[in-house]
């Protein structure tokens, strides 16, 4: 069954999940985890209008043209913020559905001018990791371990611009610079994971894995390393999953695993899971009643 | 003729959305209607796998319960400690997938595809027609007049109260106005309003017509009965021209729509007398050169 091309999609979804989990535990310490899921919606125009533009499906190209056009959502929405009365929810909702509606139109216009549906670019919608060809998976791996080495070399510096911008300012740490260093990672990580998981659920990728992993710690490194473990668990169970049927979309049912890993991570977690929250409660009655009685007697 | 019902059905989508965005723009809750647009395909799903028919009743109620089941969702996880954005973002992508793979194992081969789902196609409109009292109109025609005068009936006799609970939920509470009811009821409309726009716009861009025109009324207008008015002008400017502009290039209309949604709002961001960025800084500009004067 792990035949040759099967493996190096593992591989890639592996490194993906991982990429995912490190950079999306930073976007959700910074309350930015919609802003990733605009971002990723926002690539769909970029793929559509590199691909008019150059005419092929050489995969850099198409996610040199994503980047640029996620990149530049991130920022609108960061303007819109700024120069208006309007709040941040109603910017990353209108940059999110307006840049999906673009990239709809041009794609359909893509697809008129390629005889039929040849150009393959709905797959981006859903994401197709299981028939992706080994060059493009080359390229999703390196872009991945790129992402990791980042979130490795930069651990130290984020962690104090997240938690405590005003002392990193005063030690002399580019904060700005910093964050716009995390934005573009992000904007990277969405645009190495859209043909294998597609735009709609790719934020998810980012959000999920973080989400369940704050609730197994409250220490950075280790809520990295669990997000990371379950980025990676996600992305191998799916990709598996989902080569067992010819018409399964990998992005659902990679999302769908994460989905699973959070509930069980949201019920059953030590300290900060919903039962051992609950039992605690419990404990606390049952000493308070016995601790009433006692001093009734 | 068909093209009346065409724009008709574009024209009422922009008012339905209007109406229900102005709240959503107010309350802070624009990307739970976000969320919402997507779980409604869920709901969607689920009364299709119940029922085994496309009923637009049967939709309309799944489409209900998808959308109070997400607002549900997200308030017991932000209980449960987490974040806003988390819990929104963790609920409407697992939903949203759930249903995706339902639509691909029972349902691949009837008219729910997804792409349908997430594009709509508004062309189509006239030839799915219902009869109702005797007069034969599109299917979406009829679902969105139903469900704007459910919309209009809520305004019409709650209006005071719900503005009340959006700009001082405490005092709303302490003179006990119910407003967890209040919420969960909005919250209901607006999974209504995305399922009757679903067959023209789509579940995707439903989220365009519903935050993009009013998004544009906020910067126009400081009352609420104002927005209102402008909201809809702006929904309905977006969807004919929207319209039209797909039709002389030949591409996707709800993908226009939403394109044109877009464009509105750069040109009122931009160019509104006084509070637009241009004016704002040729203001400035100015202001510098008389200093430089004096």
């Amino acid at each position: 069954m792990l035949t040759g091309n099967l493996l190096w999609v593992l591989v890639g979804t592996i490194l993906l999940g991982v990429a995912a989990g490190l950079n999306g535990t930073f976007s959700f310490l910074q309350k930015q985890s919609l802003v990733g899921d605009a971002a990723a919606h926002a690539a769909l125009p970029g793929i559509a209008l590199a691909y008019l533009v150059f005419e092929t499906k050489e995969l850099p190209i198409l996610m040199i043209g994503a980047a640029i056009t996620s990149g530049l959502s991130v920022y609108m929405i960061q303007w819109i913020v700024n120069q208006s009365k309007l709040k941040a929810d109603a910017a990353i909702a209108l940059v999110l559905s307006v840049s999906f509606g673009i990239g709809i139109v041009l794609i359909s216009i893509v697809n008129q001018s390629t005889a039929g549906n040849q150009s393959g670019l709905n797959d981006f919608i859903f994401g197709k990791a299981a028939t992706m060809a080994k060059s493009d998976l080359i390229w999703l791996s390196g872009s991945a371990l790129l992402i990791i080495l980042m979130c490795l070399l930069f651990f130290k510096e984020w962690k104090l611009m997240i938690f405590d911008p005003v002392f990193a300012k005063g030690i002399g740490l580019p904060v700005e610079r910093l964050r716009t260093l995390l934005t573009a990672l992000t904007v990277l990580t969405i645009v190495t994971g859209i043909q294998a998981v597609g735009v709609i659920l790719m934020a998810a990728m980012l959000i999920i894995p973080a989400a369940a992993a704050r609730y197994w710690s409250s220490h950075l490194g280790i809520i990295l390393v669990t997000s990371a473990f379950f980025g990676a668990l996600s992305g191998a169970f799916g990709t598996m999953v989902s080569s067992l049927r010819i018409g399964l979309s990998t992005g659902p049912i990679i999302v769908l695993v994460a989905a699973t890993l959070f509930l069980l991570s949201f019920f059953f977690a030590p300290t900060r899971g919903l039962l051992s929250k609950l039992r605690k409660k419990k404990e606390f009655k049952q000493r308070r009643v016995a601790q009433e009685a006692m001093s009734h007697e | 003729m068909n093209e009346f019902w065409v724009i008709l059905t574009g024209a009422l989508v922009g008012i339905t959305c209007g109406l229900t965005g102005v709240f959503l723009i107010l309350r802070k809750t624009a990307m739970i209607a976000d969320a919402i647009s997507h779980t409604v395909l869920f709901g969607i799903v689920m009364a299709f796998m119940i029922t085994q028919s496309l009923n637009g009743f049967w939709m309309l109620i799944g489409a209900a319960a998808a959308g109070i089941l997400t607002a549900y969702l997200v308030q017991v996880l932000q209980t449960g400690g987490l974040q806003e954005d988390a819990a929104i973002g963790v609920v409407f992508t697992s939903l949203f997938a759930l249903g995706v793979l339902f639509i691909t194992l029972f349902a691949g081969n009837v008219h729910l595809d997804v792409e349908h789902v997430l594009m709509g196609e508004i062309a189509f409109v006239p030839w799915d027609t219902w009869i109702i009292l005797g007069v034969e109109m599109p299917k979406a025609v009829w679902m969105l007049l139903i469900v704007l005068s459910l919309n209009l009936l809520f305004l019409f006799f709650f209006y005071k109260e719900i503005k009340l609970s959006t700009f001082d939920p405490v005092f709303a509470l302490s003179i006990g106005l119910p407003i967890v009811a209040m919420h969960y009821s909005f919250m209901t409309l607006v999974s209504l309003t995305t399922v009757a726009t679903f067959d023209s716009v789509g579940a995707v861009l439903v989220v365009a017509m519903l935050v993009g025109p009013s998004a544009t009324a906020y910067l126009m207008s400081k009352s609420v009965s104002g927005m209102i008015v402008w909201s809809m002008t702006f929904g309905v400017t977006a969807s004919v021209t929207g319209y039209y502009l797909a039709k002389f290039w030949n591409t996707s209309i709800s993908g226009m729509m939403a394109a044109l949604v877009g464009v509105l709002f750069m040109l009122v961001f931009l160019l509104k007398p006084h509070d637009g960025l241009l004016w704002k800084t040729v203001k400035r500009v100015r202001l510098n050169n008389t200093k430089s004067v004096v």
